[in-house]
């Protein structure tokens, strides 16, 4: 190998630097590094309020969303499941649309009960169901997924018409950073404690990749790893979705390219995975605050375009090499 | 020792297993035989826990399964069956390592390390160790996963037709490698095997079982007689001495 590990790192952390601080001093109102350094009042107001907020909800978002959707791929053993392709999404938001009916109370950590409850429950149904289904072809389970979502994401429009919510759940659905402010999403934290548990049980989660019978050779609780994955998963959708909107295709590409180039022992690509998805999230936040400077185009937008396209390219390899 | 009483199982209205009884012992290869739906698969997946039983008794060295902590039990009892999930990239080296899980929760000693090491070598997969599983051939995959079985290193191996789709030169490697286990580490050893030469050739004991019952048990002079092997298979069968071996022709 050309890249030594050290070099590699060195290499990760310095693009990481670079997109962050273009994160931070892209955007509307101008900022700039001298006016930090002087001291402004203004300059650091927007940094401590809206750049650097937004910047952690990027990260969090990107890392978390990337990570669930490895978790996801490991434990209904397909390559092309995610939160977005399993109804774990449009459950959540099924569960956002209740909380904003049924909840009075403008508590935060409600709203995230409703949609976390509504995004678990969800998706353990569709987890059980592939479970017993006997031919798990590849493109099969996605697409009962993206079938089984869209069936709970017409629930949730009939719900939203009803209750004339329709206008306030799309423009909340379609992820937008630029609404993050210094308040509001620091929910988002909680991604980081459900990525370190899913880094203790890696190796567990490998092993179920594998098949139940492999898991339990091993001494493993196979059904109730099963759960704690989609625990997992549904925390870290439910927090993105509540602070963020919907980030489609997150979690499908980026462990897929990362599994492409490093394999699938999860304990050794669950770090990159992280890294790699918050760089790809940066990167199109980044370039959605340029393309119409000073307004901005939905980062949701931009990762389907790029999304859109690398799924269709995995979808085709997987073909050729299957 | 394993000692399996009476089992039953019913899937729907069929009775795959019926009132099956036998014994593993130590040191020794125990080969289950017998046509397609004789219930083998289904015997070994409830020898080994994978499979629940309707009825019966299974006791593992003295203790009955249900006592057994599943945790402890893959420190004492390993199992391979066909069907594994081969699409994800492990390499053979983290797929022999996922062995001695039960043992060390992930996190490998220099002993667990040993214990791979001497699994890889005795399959003959040293120098493929650090390719990916889907970049080898049939046969060197199954090699893969029974190496993971040997560095699991248990008391009581059982294996689910280990030969299939395996060419001549894997299969007796293979036979070979689970008969060192038997006879110089002490294991008992169980497989489900459908090439009866390959059964006679390598197994100590043989059950043979037809239409979810046990038809015959005990050694490879015991069972192997044309008379009851025409019974299981329902078709003549002929068994000549070739030097110290019994073979099978059952070609019309």
């Amino acid at each position: 190998m050309a890249f030594t590990p050290r070099f590699a790192a060195s290499f990760a952390l310095v693009m990481l630097a670079f997109l962050a601080c273009s994160s931070l001093f892209i955007g509307a109102s101008e900022l700039s590094l001298h006016a930090i350094w002087q001291g402004n009042e203004q300059a650091w107001q927007i940094l401590t309020v809206s750049r650097i907020p937004r910047l952690l909800a990027i990260v969090l978002a990107g890392a978390g969303l990337s990570v669930a959707g490895l978790i996801m791929q490991q434990i209904v053993q397909n390559r092309f499941a995610s939160p977005s392709t399993t109804g774990t999404i449009d459950c959540a938001v099924l569960g956002y649309v209740a909380g904003m009916i049924f909840i009075s109370s403008d508590a935060l950590w409600l709203h995230f009960g409703s949609i976390f409850l509504c995004a678990m429950a969800g998706t353990l149904i569709l987890v059980r169901f592939i479970q017993h289904l006997q031919f798990k072809n590849a493109v099969l389970v996605p697409l009962i997924g993206i079938m089984y979502g869209n069936v709970i994401s017409a629930i949730s429009t009939f719900i939203a018409y009803k209750y004339d919510l329709v206008q306030t759940m799309a423009t909340w659905t379609l992820a937008n950073f630029a609404s993050v402010l210094q308040g509001n999403y620091e929910m988002l934290f909680l991604a980081i404690p459900a990525c370190f548990i899913a880094y203790y049980f890696a190796r567990q989660f490998s092993a179920i990749s594998v098949g139940k019978h492999f898991a339990t050779n091993l001494g493993l609780n196979y059904q109730g790893l099963v759960t704690l994955g989609v625990i997992l998963v549904a925390a870290i959708a439910a927090l993105a979705v509540m602070t963020v909107g919907v980030i489609p295709f997150i979690g499908l590409i980026v462990p897929n390219v990362v599994a492409l180039i490093m394999g699938d022992n999860l304990k050794r690509i669950l770090p990159w995975t992280a890294y790699w998805g918050v760089v790809l999230v940066l990167l199109c936040d980044v370039i959605g605050r340029i393309i119409i400077f000073p307004y901005e185009i939905p980062i949701a937008m931009i990762i389907s375009i790029i999304g859109g396209a690398l799924f269709i390219y995995l979808i085709l390899r997987d073909k050729r090499h299957g | 020792m394993i000692t399996l009483s009476k089992l039953n199982k019913t899937y729907g209205s069929q009775r795959v297993v019926n009132e099956a009884s036998m014994a593993f012992e130590q040191g020794k290869i125990t080969a289950i035989i017998g046509p397609n739906g004789a219930g083998k698969s289904t015997l070994l997946s409830m020898a080994s826990r994978l499979t629940k039983l309707d009825d019966g008794a299974i006791r593992i060295a003295n203790v009955a399964l249900q006592d057994w902590d599943n945790a402890e039990l893959a420190k004492t009892l390993s199992v391979l069956r066909q069907a594994n999930n081969v699409n994800m990239r492990f390499s053979v080296r983290e797929l022999v390592a996922f062995g001695r899980f039960p043992h060390s929760q992930g996190r490998l000693t220099p002993e667990d390390e040993n214990k791979i090491d001497d699994a890889l070598a005795k399959l003959d997969l040293t120098l493929l160790q650090h390719k990916y599983l889907d970049q080898l051939s049939g046969g060197q995959r199954q090699m893969a996963f029974i190496a993971m079985v040997v560095a699991q290193d248990t008391e009581y191996v059982f294996l689910d037709e280990p030969l299939n789709n395996l060419d001549i030169k894997h299969s007796v490697e293979i036979m070979q490698v689970l008969r060192r286990l038997a006879h110089d580490f002490g294991k008992a050893v169980v497989i489900v095997i459908h090439d009866i030469n390959f059964a006679a050739s390598y197994a100590d004991n043989l059950v043979a079982m037809k239409q979810g019952k046990v038809v015959c048990q005990g050694s490879v002079a015991e069972v192997l007689t044309e008379q009851q092997m025409s019974q299981i298979y329902d078709i003549p069968f002929a068994i000549h001495d070739i030097g110290d071996k019994k073979v099978c022709v059952y070609f019309g």
